[in-house]
Order: C-alpha cells, then structure tokens, then sequence
C-alpha cells in the first residue's frame, strides 16, 4: 500500500513540476504563426508542384499572408477562383493574372523532317542532348523522349508515338512550367490561354538560316519575314532567323498564318476559315477587345 | 609490371592497325577547318572571304586564356567564313578553304633533319607553343600553353609522358613512336627545360614491345628520361591513373596533377611540340587511325586539320558493308560519328568501324548489386549508386558522392552484366552538378 502511495506522489509531482516547466517554456519559446497561413493553404489545390514558384503550397501560403498586395502573386493551378478565394480570405483585392496554357514550339512529324540516323541510347531527353543534336537534321527541334511527359504531375502532356512530338491537353496543363523546365531544348513556352483558347504561335525554334532550315525540316521557320510585314500589331519580331509572335501585342487576326510560307505559325481553336472570296480577317480580330 | 591502383579493366585490344607504316593522306579539295575544336574559347578568324593563305599560316586566333591558335592546314583561297556540322550534330563556326597547290610558309623547315638542339629560353618556348595552337592530342584537346605554365607557387618535380595508348583499336601513338621516336624525346627535352624539371618518364603499356625498345634505345642517350613499361589495363592512359601507374603518386579529389608535382603530356602533342618549337611548324596535321573489324584496310594516316572524314575514309577504302556504327576516336571514350561529312579536328584519334551486331546495345535489365561497377571504377566511385542518385535528380547527394571526379572512362557501362546505361546517366548528373557548381561560383563572386 505504502509503496502504490509513494509511486504515486513521486509521479504526480514529476508530473506536476514538469507541467511547470513546459508551460513557461511554451511561452518563453511561442512562435506567432498567423492562423490565416493554414486557412489560405486549405484553399490551395495542394499540387505542390511549384508553378507559383514556391517550394509548395505551404510556402506560397505564407507569402500570401506575407506580401503587402495580391501582384504577382498567381496559383497556376488553381486559377482565378482559387486566387480569387485567398484574395477574400486575406480581406484584398484579387489580381487576376490571365490564364496561359504550355505551347510546344516545334513541329516537325516524322513526315516533316526525316529521320537522319537512330538513336538506341537511353530514353531521356536531356542524356541524348548532351550526347548529340539528334535523329534529324534539325539540332533545335523535339527529340521526342519524353522528359517533359515525366515531369508532369497532372499527366497533361503527352509523346504522341505516331508523331513523336509532345502534345498539351489544355483542360488539365494547369502551367505549372515543370515541362519548360525539363525541355533540354528549349521548346516549350508558357502562353497566353487567349480567348476561347485561341492562340497564335511560331511552332519552331529552328536559328539556323532559311536554306538550311528548310533542308532539315519542311515547317521550319526559314525568317523570311513575311509575318512580319504583314502584321498590323507589331507583335512579330524575327531574332537569330526565327520569328517570334508576342502574346500580348497579337490580336489574333491570323494574318501571319496565311503568308507564312512553310506553315511554321499555327492557329489553334479557330473555327475553320470562310472560303476566301469573302472579307478576311477582321471580324476576327473582336473577342478581344471584348 | 606497374599499374595503377585501383579499378580498370582489359577489353580486346584489337590493334589491327599496329606496325602499319603513317601514309599520307591526299591533299582534298576542300578544307573546312573548324574555329572550335578544342576546349576553351573559340577562336577569332583574322582572314576574311577571298584571302590567300599558306599552309601554316595564322587565320584563328586564340580568344581568351584557355584557347589556341588556329593555322591554315593547306595553302588556297578562303571561300568561306560559315557554319559547319560537327560531329555531334551542332554547328560550329569555320573557315572553308579552297585547296590549290601546296605551298607553306617560309619560316616552317619541313626538312626531314631531326634538330636536337634548343638554344631558345623558357619564356621563347612557350611562346612558341602557344602561338603553334597546341592542344593534348590525346583527346581531352585542352591547351598545352596553359598546362605547361604551373600556378604560381606550384612546381613541377616529374614531367610524364603518355604513350600507353589504353583504347582498344587506335595505334596512331603506338606508331608515331616508332617512326618519330627521335622526335619525340627531343620534344621531351624541350618540355622539361619549359617546366625546369630533372626527371621524365614515359609511360607505354607493354602490348608494345617495339615501341618500348625503341624509345629506350633512344632515351638513353639523354639524361633524365626513362620508360616505365606499364601492364595492359583500361583508362590507363587517364592523367590521375598515369601518375599512379609510373610514379606512385596520387591525385587528391578535385585537385590538378600539378597538386603531386606532375605535368602529363601525350606522344602525340610532344612531337607537335618538337616540330612547333624546332621546324618552326604549328599544329596543321595529326595521325589518326582508320580501323574496324571489317574495315578494308586498317592503318595509320597523317591527315591535314579539317579535312573531311569522308574523304580519309575513301583513301582507306571507304565504308564496309554491315557496318553500324562509325565511332569518331576509340570504342571506349569515342562518340558515334551522325554523318560522315565533318571535318577533322584537333582531337580527332581515329575512325572506328563498328560492325551491326555489335553496334547495338542490349536492353536494360535490373540492377543485381554484383558491384562489378564499383571493383572497376578507376577513381573508386560507386557507379550504380550514381546512376540511381542521376535518375531520381538527387544533385547535392551526387555531388557528397564525388561524381565530378568520373573521368567518364566507360568501364562501368563496359562491365555491368545487366547493360545499365551507367556512363550516360553519370554524366546527366555531372552535367547537372557541374551547373550547381559554377552557379553557386559565381555567386560566391558577385557577393
């Protein structure tokens, strides 16, 4: 009985002075954590895949609650409701960042730009770039081994094995730029989603001068510079024999697309085009102002 | 018999082309000869379109400290000033030059007379080398200029010279030291005088008995200099492993060879320093190699700086049947070659004919953890760990691993019986920790 008592006293009391202690060093040693960070993380999709250009969505919630405004801060994945919501969470005023979408910018089929010789090596994209140009006579272009459909988490891009050129699923690329990064060619572009998922681009990274170009790949962009005439916007530009169509100048009037000679700038999402007979382009040109 | 310590291995020699005299090549039509063929800067042309050159004579120049000079390798008419495929597919600026006549310039000797005197002081020698545009011919292409000038505060105590020639296939060493074996210890004397050294030894791995014998007749007469006949055993021809293998001593990690007091010069880049300091003549033509298990007729050449491959593979009898592969230098540490129409560089040491069957890799099976990669690691790396480490991008664990010491030898990839592909993703991750490094470099600078 004597030795239950004593156990239990000697108990209670380490307890008790331990209690003590802890709840003075809880105090001497609290760290403030704004209870808002939790609350903005919940409203975050939890991808944690870095597109906001954050660690995680952990430390994009705490540069949430952070920052002074809303610029600059964007969920790629999320999108305009998420930010929308953490906007309201944190009492400020949303900015909306305009959603883009990942754009592969070469290309040249199996049809378009023969193959030269085969490559039996390892199947990663950025081990066969240091090891050489690749298959074909075009040392800008897709290798077409898949590190970009590797690196996305939200399977949205795929090698299609017929073309072996990479395609973007635009309902779930979310642009998180994992692609862009991964490309050891450089290939890939963060573009403007555009209305209706219009979109212009140079699908092309070819540098080399129009012949040589032209040799390697039949839709490479040869920097004849008809596009560049022709646009009324002033959003083309050719550097390095490579033009190059600047979203937020085009008004997708389609203009470029049909002087271009090798067809290396593509429209996607237009409704096909009117025989030609009838007014061109302009109406065209509304939505956005819209 | 002498070897280094750790590591290597011994794949079929295959030296068809050992004992077969150095023919010169025809002189071709066309040389392209490539501003970048070496490590470093590419060089500046200092001719221009419709200038008339000589052999010899000046048209690249060196663009910063690590670069070479660049000669005309036959005497014409500059064509062009244009892009040029090299052998890996990318373009590179080059000089195309119309080839007429053969005229060198006045100042080179091209006497056959060997010059074994040297009169010239330190600083005139290098300065010869470096305006010659010499760089290893044994493949690393890095400047010699820049090797033979230590650090301050570091002394060289031991020069070593590599004829041990460790590839399977390629002889163009092995034969350049028996037919220019005079040449050769000269340049070794002119080497040690540069560097202020009593000591050399030259490495030769004793598949060649010949070579041995005549260099130590040769060297004999001279002070100082000794052959070390080293035993047959792959990247033997490596810096690190040479220095092992010869004098015993070890390179520390990251360290340069000069950290023990030994400078490593190949054969090949000390007749081209004998010539460039004796006969007054630079860096315009090398021996190379044309061999293969089926090839016509496997031999040594002596070919002008940026000829075209096709063309010395014509004068060898062109392109067997069922070949699969062609590899520009030896099996081991060459790259396939994607077309045949790229100029001969600097570092160019052979073309290798590789048969179909043997021209595929096997596929990939699991990793049996046999640590067959790790026994013949020459730097004492654990290859399959790095592989693992390359695939699943972990940097800064490769990086503790040491991977920046691989010398990328192959032996790995050479002797893992379930075919990994351990060289190519070592390198990824080498690549890749090499960025990290200068990165955080420049970094630490601008701080």
């Amino acid at each position: 009985m004597n030795l239950i008592l004593i156990s239990l006293i000697t108990l209670g009391l380490v307890g008790a002075i331990s209690a003590v202690i802890l709840f003075f060093t809880a105090k001497k040693f609290h760290v403030f954590e704004d209870s808002r960070i939790d609350v903005v993380e919940e409203a975050l999709p939890s991808a944690n895949c870095g597109g906001c250009g954050f660690p995680g969505c952990r430390a994009f919630a705490e540069a949430c609650v952070k920052a002074e405004s809303m610029e600059g801060l964007n969920c790629p994945v999320g999108g305009a409701p998420v930010m929308e919501n953490v906007a309201n969470i944190l009492g400020r005023v949303p900015v909306i960042a305009e959603p883009t979408v990942a754009v592969v910018r070469c290309g040249g089929t199996c049809e378009h730009r023969p193959r030269m010789n085969e490559y039996d090596g390892v199947k990663h994209c950025f081990i066969a770039h240091n090891l050489y140009s690749g298959e074909t006579g075009c040392s800008f272009g897709c290798l077409g081994l898949g590190d970009c459909e590797v690196s996305c988490e939200f399977d949205a891009i795929k090698v299609n094995p017929e073309t072996k050129l990479p395609e973007v699923d635009e309902e779930k690329c979310t642009s998180c730029g994992a692609c862009v990064k991964a490309c050891p060619k450089l290939l890939i572009e963060l573009r403007k989603k555009g209305p209706k998922s219009r979109r212009i681009y140079v699908s092309c990274r070819n540098e080399d001068r129009g012949p040589i170009a032209k040799k390697s790949c039949d839709v490479s962009c040869i920097a004849c510079g008809k596009c560049e005439k022709v646009c009324p916007h002033e959003a083309i530009t050719i550097t390095n024999n490579l033009a190059f169509i600047h979203d937020d100048k085009c008004k997708l009037c389609r203009k470029c697309v049909e002087v271009c000679p090798t067809n290396a700038i593509v429209e996607l999402n237009f409704p096909p085009r009117k025989p030609k007979v009838e007014a061109p382009s302009t109406p065209v040109a509304e939505p956005v102002e819209a | 018999m002498k070897t280094f310590r750790i590591g290597g291995i011994h794949p079929k020699e295959n030296k068809f082309s050992a004992g077969k005299k150095i023919q010169q090549t025809e002189l071709p039509k066309q040389v392209v000869i490539p501003l970048a063929h070496y490590i470093g800067a590419p060089g500046e042309p200092v001719v221009k379109k419709g200038d008339l050159v000589k052999a010899g004579q000046l048209i690249g120049k060196a663009n910063g400290f690590i670069s070479a000079n660049i000669h005309s390798s036959v005497s014409g008419k500059v064509n062009k000033i244009d892009v040029q495929l090299d052998a890996s597919g990318y373009k590179r600026p080059a000089v195309f030059i119309d080839v007429d006549g053969d005229e060198w310039l006045e100042t080179i000797d091209r006497s056959g007379e060997i010059v074994r005197e040297c009169h010239l002081s330190k600083e005139e020698i290098l300065r010869k080398i470096q305006d010659a545009g010499i760089v290893g011919l044994g493949g690393a292409t890095f400047p010699a200029h820049v090797k033979l000038s230590p650090p301050p505060g570091k002394k060289a105590e031991v020069l070593v010279i590599n004829g041990v020639e460790c590839e399977p296939y390629l002889t163009c060493d092995h034969q350049l030291m028996l037919e220019k074996g005079e040449e050769i210890v000269v340049g070794i004397t002119i080497i040690m005088k540069v560097l202020d050294v009593k000591r050399a030894v030259i490495g030769i791995e004793n598949n060649k008995p010949d070579a041995i014998e005549n260099l130590r007749k040769i060297a004999s007469q001279y002070n100082g200099i000794e052959v070390v006949p080293l035993k047959v055993q792959y990247p033997q021809g490596g810096e690190k492993q040479l220095i092992d293998a010869t004098i015993g001593r070890q390179v520390p990690s990251g360290a340069l060879p000069i950290e023990v007091g030994a400078v490593v010069q190949n054969v090949g880049t000390t007749f081209a320093i004998y010539e460039a300091v004796q006969k007054n003549k630079p860096l315009i033509e090398r021996v190379m190699t044309v061999t293969g298990k089926s090839a016509v007729s496997p031999s040594n050449y002596l070919v002008r700086i940026g000829t075209l491959l096709t063309e010395v593979v014509n004068q060898a009898g062109g392109v067997p049947d069922g070949t699969g592969k062609i590899i520009g230098g030896g099996p081991m540490m060459g790259r396939s070659l994607m077309n045949l129409n790229v100029p001969m560089a600097k570092g160019s040491a052979g073309i290798l004919f590789m048969p179909d069957e043997e021209s595929i890799r096997k596929p990939m099976k699991n990793c049996i953890r046999c640590t067959k990669c790790v026994t013949v690691c020459p730097m004492g790396l654990e290859p399959f760990l790095l592989m693992n480490q390359s695939e699943r991008n972990m940097w800064t664990e490769m990086e503790k691993e040491r991977v920046m010491d691989c010398i990328e030898c192959g032996s790995c990839s050479y002797t893992c019986p379930s075919n990994r592909p351990l060289l190519d993703y070592i390198r990824f991750g080498k690549t890749s920790v090499g960025a990290i490094i200068r990165n955080r470099a420049v970094k630490s600078v601008t701080k």
